[in-house]
């Protein structure tokens, strides 16, 4: 039952030898090749450069003409940036912002730890019904978020967290939870047994062996699941939008809600959006290569 | 946010100094109890009843008070909104897929060793850290459709090719079936990165004498790409069909962000929203979750039964 041992590994992107044979091959197919790579690529990126141009344009020139007109008369303007990141006001996402932070952070670290944990015991440690309650925890993975929202969010307002940033917290760290037990218990079986085997000859217990042995080599399937988390809880709309409060909402749900009363304001929602994708960006081109391995292990999740 | 983390924080020590204390085989049992207690409480009462309640719930009725039997996933299938819903979110599970991946395959191929690889993918694969509703409000601006008046302007670029190539603008998000495809689209321009990713990855992991081998019997570019690349990188292709395809089912923020469900353009996913938490239709929001969940069973299966077959060849 192993989801991650796809035939792929993450190679990072450098340029391989040019063989004889490759170099005559690309001479044949170059030109139609590049043209079309060139059109792919132009189309997957314009979308997002026209919106990015529009947010920098004054709010009277995007109601009145296109942003490709920005080219022949550009007038430059910071005011929807700061209309959008202000503190306060009717369009103003700074405290969204905020709240974004406020529940990314808990939700990434509070699975992370517990799976860390489980994912030891899964791994190394024997009990009976060990393995009959991994399957349990594997499969878990399939079941979509969906269906647990409304009973989820009645037991919130019974304990009296509903809307409260704990309800998206223990949402978040509980939907991440099979996945990332999962994924760090393959990485945990790959740590050779005579490690933990020395470890424990030379006296020390399941903490100290967990803590100052595995831990360290497990950096790179922490990272991976970790990159793979905060992006996946950055971006998470539907989580939010049934069990985050007004006082919790993050910036997903703000823009969503902009969109949908706002539909034409683009000055408001052009760099509204921009300030939500240029963080995620950011961590996602610095971090790609762990994050790949997330992605490649995390397929089913959701 | 930091108080939370400071308790959380005083958890994880208390268990920690508990655990250090035992040894031997009892230890392990203890230790074992100690660090699954927190994760088996948050499955059970996160996940585990929260599923098996909305199964229930899926046999009742709005309010949830009587028993109805199988009512809601009857209307689910009979009744004309739903069918409509059904139907786009066939569309959506079938052209996605196989879309994303097409552009992936094709484009990790055109850009495999060439000078700037690293660049040229990045293009594709940036879409793959924004959110639904930022690529929503990205596509949206696109589809832009100002009347056709005299002294309007178009904004969004689609129209605005129209009006170059002199034709009329269209109201694009408003024409039914038409509009389930351009979101459509929004989804594909997300997930063409994954697969390009974790294709482009899988081809590189081809051997360079099975290569070489074909290419000294003369193979053909075609033929290469049909007899070995293709067989060779399966497994791969299997995987990122299934995983857009179940990513694909669950989506409805791009359906809520661009036209909130409206001119023939729901889905299952945003029905389930819509019936739960707007409608107040508890029975019937059960059942379309339920019915994301048995549709999301048979793929899972199909994946895992590839990836056996795989690793015992």
């Amino acid at each position: 039952m192993s989801t991650t041992s796809v035939p792929t590994t993450t190679t990072p992107p450098v340029a391989p030898p040019v063989t004889a044979a490759a170099k005559a091959k690309k001479r044949l197919t170059s030109p139609a090749a590049s043209i079309t790579a060139l059109i792919i690529a132009i189309l997957w990126t314009l979308p997002t450069f026209g919106l990015g141009i529009t947010s920098i344009r004054p709010e009277a020139d995007i109601k009145s003409s296109g942003w490709w007109t920005f080219f022949t008369n550009p007038t430059i303007s910071m005011k929807n940036y700061e209309t959008v990141l202000a503190a306060q006001g009717q369009s103003a996402l700074g405290p969204y912002i905020i709240n974004t932070f406020v529940i990314v952070i808990p939700s990434v670290i509070i699975p992370l730890v517990l799976a860390t944990l489980a994912a030891y015991i899964f791994a190394w440690v024997k009990f009976p019904g060990r393995d009959i309650l991994f399957i349990a925890v594997f499969a878990l993975q399939i079941v979509p978020l969906q269906v647990t929202l409304l009973p989820l969010l009645k037991l919130y307002v019974d304990v009296g967290i509903a809307g409260k940033f704990a309800a998206v917290w223990l949402s978040h760290a509980t939907f991440a939870l099979p996945l990332a037990i999962f994924l760090l218990h393959n990485f945990m079986k790959e740590i050779p047994a005579g490690l933990l085997e020395a470890a424990r000859v030379d006296g020390a217990g399941h903490v100290s062996i967990f803590t100052r042995v595995l831990l360290p080599l497990l950096t790179p399937a922490l990272a991976a699941f970790g990159i793979f988390q905060f992006l996946w809880v950055w971006n998470d709309l539907l989580v939010a939008l049934t069990f985050a409060g007004n006082e919790s909402a993050p910036m997903t749900l703000a823009l969503a809600n902009l969109s949908g009363t706002r539909g034409t304001a683009w000055h408001l929602l052009s760099a509204g959006a921009f300030v939500s994708i240029v963080i995620p960006v950011v961590v996602f081109l610095s971090l790609q290569r762990y994050f790949v391995r997330g992605l490649l292990a995390g397929g089913l999740k959701g | 946010m930091f108080l939370a983390l400071v308790v959380f924080a005083a958890i994880i020590g208390v268990i920690l100094f508990i655990a250090s204390r035992f040894g031997g085989k009892r230890g392990d049992y203890m230790v074992a109890f100690l660090f699954l207690l927190p994760v088996v409480f948050m499955l059970g009462v996160g996940l585990l009843y929260p599923g098996i309640k909305t199964i229930i719930n899926s046999f009742f009725d709005a309010p949830g008070t009587s028993f109805i039997g199988f009512d809601n996933y009857q209307k689910i299938f009979t009744s004309g909104d739903e069918i409509v819903v059904l139907r786009n979110t066939v569309i959506w599970v079938i052209i996605t897929p196989f879309v994303a991946t097409g552009v992936g395959l094709l484009y990790a191929i055109l850009v495999d060793k060439a000078r700037i690889e690293a660049l040229a993918k990045a293009f594709i694969f940036l879409p793959m850290a924004i959110s639904f509703v930022g690529a929503s409000i990205i596509w949206r601006f696109v589809y832009e459709y100002r009347p056709d008046q005299p002294g309007v302007k178009q904004i969004g670029i689609l129209n605005q090719i129209l009006v170059w190539l002199g034709l009329e603008p269209r109201n694009w998000l408003v024409e039914s079936p038409l509009n389930t495809l351009l979101l459509v689209i929004v989804m594909i321009w997300i997930q063409a990165g994954f697969a390009m990713t974790v294709l482009s990855a899988a081809i590189k992991a081809i051997p360079d004498d099975v290569i070489e081998a074909a290419r000294l019997d003369g193979v053909t570019s075609f033929g290469m790409f049909r007899f070995v690349t293709l067989p060779s990188i399966r497994p791969a292709v299997v995987v990122v069909l299934t995983t857009i395809g179940i990513g694909t089912l669950k989506v409805f923020d791009i359906v809520r962000t661009m036209t909130g469900g409206n001119f023939d353009t729901n889905v299952v996913a945003n029905e389930f929203y819509s019936q739960s938490f707007r409608a107040d239709n508890q029975g019937l929001g059960a059942a379309l979750a339920v019915l994301l969940f048995i549709l999301v069973i048979p793929i899972v299966v199909y994946n895992v039964r590839q990836l056996r077959a795989s690793e015992a060849r």
